[in-house]
């Protein structure tokens, strides 16, 4: 009887085996390729690539298949194999304005230089199950092509900016914190905040993005600008001294206008929320450029009241992996906390029955 | 399935994290029950697992020492296993259940009822360094009343407890004192545990994966648990003697053995337990 206890190591190796097994679901199916996985899931390859804080598509899909579709813990694996990579150096800073866009809209202005581009969206589907897609070797008819327009489409925030409408983020060059190699430490600066919230997790970011919108944070927002597609990469070694491109990878941007009432230093103007993740993911990037301008609210003079407006509560549970191990360790044994919980019970129930005997 | 991992360096962690790792143990060890925080890495176990505990060990292991792994007092549970596992890959260490034979012991929850000895090395698992956590949860405000060594709020809290319920509440994780100066999180071992920290011999360091911390107890240190002159600090256990040695000395776990209400009551510490005739 006491030995239920007794053998971890035997239970583990079996728990393990029977996982295999239950990945692998029924082998009458063909198993699922990583290359099936990463072109036909491509969303959840790109969220778990944002949140596992490791731009490869094709690691995310080994992740997503290992993990049974589980995202959290794919972006886990990808966070624990990331942590073994040699860092090389930082790359420059990329340039949306350059990127290749795939989509581009924006909701302030009817038309604007480069246009507006819905690209592959679910924004004006009808949510109609297709059952069409049941039957599988149905490949879509493809779809018409535009020219690809060569002119660099101007972000609407610098149009704003060229009126003065819109409040400059200062420049800076000080060099950026790094998030994976310090432990974040308060104040933390926007540089910060945006890294954190660029890996944290999308549902907490979208319910917190949602709660500003909803009183919990004063948020008047417009979606200045969401665009997506491929930017370059590029470093610059010392020994060359210039920048030498190592590849393009796509990225989610999307740039919040919202109201500023001015103070004595500043006009009224507009400021902006700020949200960039690796991949395709507008959900992700709209609800974390609201909670970059909620955070912004010290700085702006606004009285933060909110939960999306305190940096330690969004920042310090924002990260998926860290929220799910310690949620999820409460499944370990604690039965030596739990004995000390029965016997101060114990004792402390004595006391009021006593009392009330008396 | 305990087959060397290769492609991995020692202890898992590269040489220039685990160097970090021993300035942040310097300055903790310098400064007792400060906590110094530090750039944890994810590891391949989930945070809340024993992350800190296992970035402490993988940076104070050496190829020539014993480690042993405990959970809840035992060598056997799972996570024990799968954390003594874990080095056996990636450092191949030799791994012993005696306490007395280890040079580095790592726990969750539970400090050995065998006294510790000079050179040896008791790494704790942390969840919540901060033991003001309850009471103030930013972080930069705690940071600052632990700058000033405000701890009224704590003094408060016991208090309250005693004049609601005739005692203090905290079983478990009761705050101690470290060297007249830090209050101090002992990590969650219950209070029966907390004496042992006092002037032993051995030295404490303590890893929190999750939130970035490490802190320690040099060996012969003062650690007292925060309690009142005419309410003083009571460590518990379950009033019972151990079914299998007999102990009446040792911690507990409460077995229930059927639905009638049976129970009976084993020495959580299997080592030490194992080690004395049974009854």
């Amino acid at each position: 009887m006491y030995v239920s206890v007794k053998g971890g190591e035997t239970a583990i190796g079996h728990a393990h085996a029977w996982l295999a097994e239950a990945r692998r679901g029924d082998p009458a199916l063909p198993e699922l390729t990583v290359a099936q996985i990463e072109e036909q899931l491509a969303l959840a390859v790109d969220r778990v690539m944002a949140e596992g804080a490791c731009a490869d598509r094709g690691l995310a899909a080994l992740a997503l298949k290992q993990a049974r579709g589980d995202s959290t813990e794919a972006a886990f694996l990808l966070r624990a194999y990331r942590t073994t990579l040699p860092r090389f150096g930082y790359t420059l800073p990329v340039d949306t304005g350059a990127m290749a866009i795939q989509r581009r809209i924006s909701s302030t202005y009817k038309d604007l230089p480069g246009g507006q581009v819905l690209g592959p969206t679910f924004d004006y589907t009808h949510r109609l199950l297709d059952f069409a897609l049941a039957a599988e070797g149905l490949d879509p008819p493809p779809p018409a092509e535009a020219e690809q327009g060569a002119q660099r489409m101007p972000q609407v925030t610098e149009i704003l900016a060229q009126e003065g409408l819109m409040a400059p983020d200062a420049p800076s060059n000080a060099e950026p914190p790094d998030l994976t190699r310090e432990p974040l430490a308060f104040p933390a600066n926007r540089a910060l905040r945006l890294q954190a919230m660029a890996r944290g997790d999308e549902g907490f970011l979208l319910s917190l993005g949602y709660s500003t919108q909803r009183g919990y944070g004063n948020a008047h927002p417009f979606v200045g600008e969401i665009r997506m597609g491929e930017v370059s990469v590029e470093i610059e070694p010392p020994e060359l001294g210039f920048a030498i491109d190592i590849g393009d990878m796509v990225v989610t941007e999307c740039q919040m206008v919202n109201q500023f009432v001015g103070n004595a230093e500043a006009p009224p103007q507009f400021t902006r929320g700020y949200g960039l993740v690796v991949g395709q993911n507008e959900r992700k990037a709209m609800a974390m450029a609201l909670v970059d301008r909620a955070l912004r609210a010290p700085e702006l003079g606004e009285e933060a009241t909110a939960p999306a407006q305190s940096p330690e509560f969004v920042l310090y549970h924002c990260d998926n992996v860290e929220s799910t191990g310690f949620v999820e360790h409460l499944k370990l044994p604690h039965y030596v906390d739990f004995q000390s919980e029965l016997e101060k019970i114990r004792a402390i129930r004595a006391r009021w029955f006593a009392e009330r005997t008396e | 399935m305990n087959a060397a991992l290769t492609g991995y360096n020692f202890g898992y962690l590269d040489e220039a994290t685990k160097r970090m790792i021993r300035r942040a143990l310097l300055k903790a060890v310098c400064i007792p029950g400060h906590q110094v925080p530090f750039g944890a890495r994810e590891m391949p176990l989930p945070y809340g697992w024993g992350t800190g505990g296992i970035q402490v060990t993988a940076s104070v292991l050496g190829p020539d020492d014993v480690l042993k792994v405990i959970d809840q007092g035992a060598d056997d549970t799972t996570n024990a296993v799968s954390i003594r596992r874990f080095f056996n890959r990636v450092a191949g260490v030799a791994t012993t259940e005696s306490t007395a034979e280890a040079t580095i012991i790592q726990t969750r929850h539970r400090i050995p009822e065998t006294p510790l000895s000079e050179g040896q090395i008791l790494v704790y698992q942390v969840p919540m360094p901060e033991p003001l956590f309850r009471l103030e949860p930013r972080v930069a405000e705690s940071t600052r009343l632990h700058a000033m060594a405000e701890y009224g709020l704590m003094q408060v809290k016991l208090y309250e407890d005693i004049a609601r319920q005739g005692e203090v509440a905290t079983s478990y994780n009761h705050p101690v004192m470290v060297n007249h100066r830090y209050l101090m999180s002992p990590s969650p071992i219950p209070a029966f545990d907390n004496p042992k920290m006092h002037m032993n011999a051995g030295l404490q360091l303590f890893g929190a994966g999750r939130e970035k911390r490490i802190y320690a107890v040099p060996p012969y240190t003062d650690v007292r648990s925060l309690d009142f002159e005419d309410h003083p600090f009571k460590p518990v256990r379950a009033p019972h003697a151990c079914a299998i040695c007999g102990s009446e000395e040792s911690y507990l776990d409460e077995v229930i053995t059927d639905d009638q209400g049976g129970r009976m009551h084993v020495c959580s510490d299997t080592d030490y337990c194992a080690s004395r005739p049974p009854v």
